[in-house]
């Protein structure tokens, strides 16, 4: 097995989207056959059936939201689609971008389960009567292109795929399609020009993808886990996933990537809304900091979301709307955790240089404020800051985002910069101030 | 963004694909609605064809899908994974993002340069090995990751990476 994935462990309770990972030979269609697999999509086409409309009312009824960061409700997003497209085809685009620093769920779901994941496409084209679905998957998983192909030959050659599909008059086609290295095609609008063959700049809104997205066409573009959600949504009703999590509004089984100093690290199935410290430190998670050291800061939703201190992870739910009380995000649900010994001005110089790199260059404050945001913090921590520095990071970040360009990257840049400069100013100060880290050990410095 | 730019140096002849690739590229186009869609996977098999992607090939691809060669530029300069120059049979890629970062990563980046006496987007003479840095490649629970060509090694710690490229300097 060329990526072995023995540390991504999930308790035995409540595994729904992970069930079958560890599995034997768990990327085959035989034994996903074998397990129960593509029954949701026999239930939905044959004997009978569900029509699309009752497929897409049991998705809203169910809670479920996007599992790619934005956490929008699916079946509402489905419902966009105009009831008349003039002629025009749908599509149907399975984000499979993964980028966002921190987060690996839909890679270990794609290599180790693809005929979920297939599954979950199928039934969300049928739902809004698409006949070309395409899964962006991001350049550099490979061997994660090459288990899907295979996979949707696989379906093709037992008639999940294609013409007629399982005696119905319903036909579909799905293609992988391999991105080539850019963190902005993620963000949907980025995703549809690339798909398109174009540089991945997003796309001013309105027109939103389901009126007008990929080949000016109505568009659907869903994230992995969300699109593995519907299969058992379809297999076990609405009313069972709309009982797992905390409250109505977040619901369901969800995949949680943990990595950072912790003696455990790895993808976690529980229901949403798992306490975080639960995360870290629970027997059945993360088992608690790595060499016992405390906790600076936990990022809780990937690079673009603030990062929180360790007095404001007691008491937060892993869910959107937990989250977002306590002014960050669930984003991709990538648990990013930091010891006390790391100095925080180099990590957030880190986050900075991903980000600027990653800018797509479209619009000024984003492709100026991104480098600019990583050479004060550079400079801060090279022992080489000014003591207006502090200020001049959090006038930049606010001249950078909140509407001031066309797609949200910009929003996420500013996110680590801001919330540690504001969280641990004593922290930089001290490193403008004495020109070196406030932790002993300093952390090996980048090379560029 | 990516800020390769071609090595105009390294151009050669223009080169028609290989009639397997031609194969390929007649299958993919049976995919999209339009040709320039399927502009990135055709790319992909340039690369896989000749290892890299010159100002030649890209004309090429460009010629085959009656798309502007500035277009085809376009795309090829904001991607990072098209190799605009020819890069070594090895090419080592260090993830150095936030959880690799956290784990260490810039000291394996710094012993493998060490080693093998590069920079990182440099290749050495024997054209075995190119190392560069990349943005996270979501093995952050097996931090730092590194890929080699398209296959994962992680975690990496400083005597895995000896051994692999004591291994590979053997390598014919």
């Amino acid at each position: 097995m060329l990526s072995s994935t023995g540390s991504r462990r999930t308790p035995e309770v409540e595994r729904v989207l992970t069930a079958r990972i560890g599995r034997k030979d768990s990327r085959s269609i035989d034994t996903y056959l074998a397990d129960g697999g593509y029954a949701a999509w026999k239930k939905v086409l044959t004997g009978g059936g569900w029509t699309p409309q009752q497929l897409t009312e049991e998705v809203k009824k169910s809670g479920l939201r996007g599992r790619g960061g934005a956490g929008f409700p699916t079946g509402m997003k489905w419902g966009f689609i105009p009831k008349d497209t003039k002629g025009k085809p749908i599509y149907l685009l399975c984000n499979a971008d993964e980028s966002e620093p921190g987060t690996f769920k839909d890679r270990l779901l794609m290599e180790e389960d693809p005929h979920q994941v297939i599954e979950g496409i199928l039934l969300s084209s049928y739902a809004i009567a698409c006949r070309d679905a395409y899964l962006y998957i991001r350049g550099e998983f490979y061997e994660g292109a090459r288990i899907l192909n295979r996979a949707v030959e696989e379906a093709y050659a037992k008639g999940f795929l294609g013409e007629k599909i399982l005696g119905s008059s319903y036909a579909l086609d799905l293609t992988i399609h391999r991105g080539a290295g850019a963190y902005i095609c993620g963000e949907e609008t980025g995703l549809i020009e690339s798909l398109e063959g174009k540089r991945g700049q997003p796309r001013i809104k309105p027109p939103f993808p389901a009126v007008s997205g990929v080949f000016n066409c109505p568009t659907i573009v869903n994230n992995v886990e969300t699109l593995a959600c519907v299969v058992h949504i379809v297999n076990r009703g609405a009313d069972w996933f709309a009982k797992i999590g905390r409250n109505e509004k977040n619901t369901g089984p969800k995949l949680y990537c943990l990595s950072g100093h912790v003696n455990r690290p790895g993808v976690y199935e529980a229901a949403m809304g798992l306490p975080l410290k639960e995360l870290i430190f629970g027997q059945e998670y993360g088992r608690g900091m790595k060499d016992g050291r405390g906790i600076k800061a936990v990022i809780p939703g990937g690079a673009s979301a603030n990062m929180l201190t360790a007095a404001e992870i007691e008491d937060c739910p892993l869910d959107f709307d937990g989250v977002a009380a306590k002014g960050s995000m669930l984003g991709s649900a990538a648990i990013i955790v930091i010891n006390e010994d790391t100095c925080i001005v180099d990590a957030a110089r880190n986050l900075s240089k991903f980000f600027s790199h990653e800018s797509c260059g479209q619009c000024t404050p984003c492709r100026e404020g991104t480098p600019w945001l990583y050479k004060v913090l550079d400079r801060i921590e090279s022992g080489e800051g000014r003591a207006e520095d502090l200020d001049l990071l959090e006038r930049i970040c606010n001249q950078m985002a909140n509407g001031m360009t066309i797609c949200v990257f910009a929003d996420a840049a500013i996110a680590p910069p801001l919330s540690s400069v504001r969280k641990f100013r004593e922290e930089y100060r001290h490193h403008v101030e004495q020109k070196r880290c406030l932790v002993g050990a300093k952390t090996e410095m980048a090379t560029a | 963004m990516s800020h390769t730019r071609y090595r105009t140096e390294e151009a050669g002849e223009p080169r028609p694909f290989p009639p397997e690739a031609r194969d390929r590229i007649e299958k993919l186009l049976r995919r999209y609605p339009t040709k320039q869609a399927a502009l990135l996977p055709v790319l992909w098999v340039a690369q896989e064809t000749w290892g890299w992607i010159s100002r030649e090939s890209a004309e090429e691809v460009a010629r085959l899908l009656d798309l502007p060669v500035s277009h085809v530029d376009g795309v090829l300069t904001f991607y990072t994974m098209y190799n605009l120059r020819p890069v070594g049979r090895n090419l080592l890629q260090f993830c150095t993002s936030i959880s690799c970062h956290l784990a260490g990563a810039e000291k394996l980046v710094e012993r493998c340069g060490k080693r093998l006496g590069i920079a990182l987007e440099q290749t050495t003479s024997d054209g075995r090995f190119t190392m560069v840095e990349v943005e996270c490649i979501a093995g952050c629970d097996r931090a730092p990751s590194v890929m080699i060509n398209d296959v994962y090694h992680e975690p990496m710690d400083e005597k895995k990476l000896d051994a692999l490229l004591d291994r590979l300097s053997k390598d014919a």
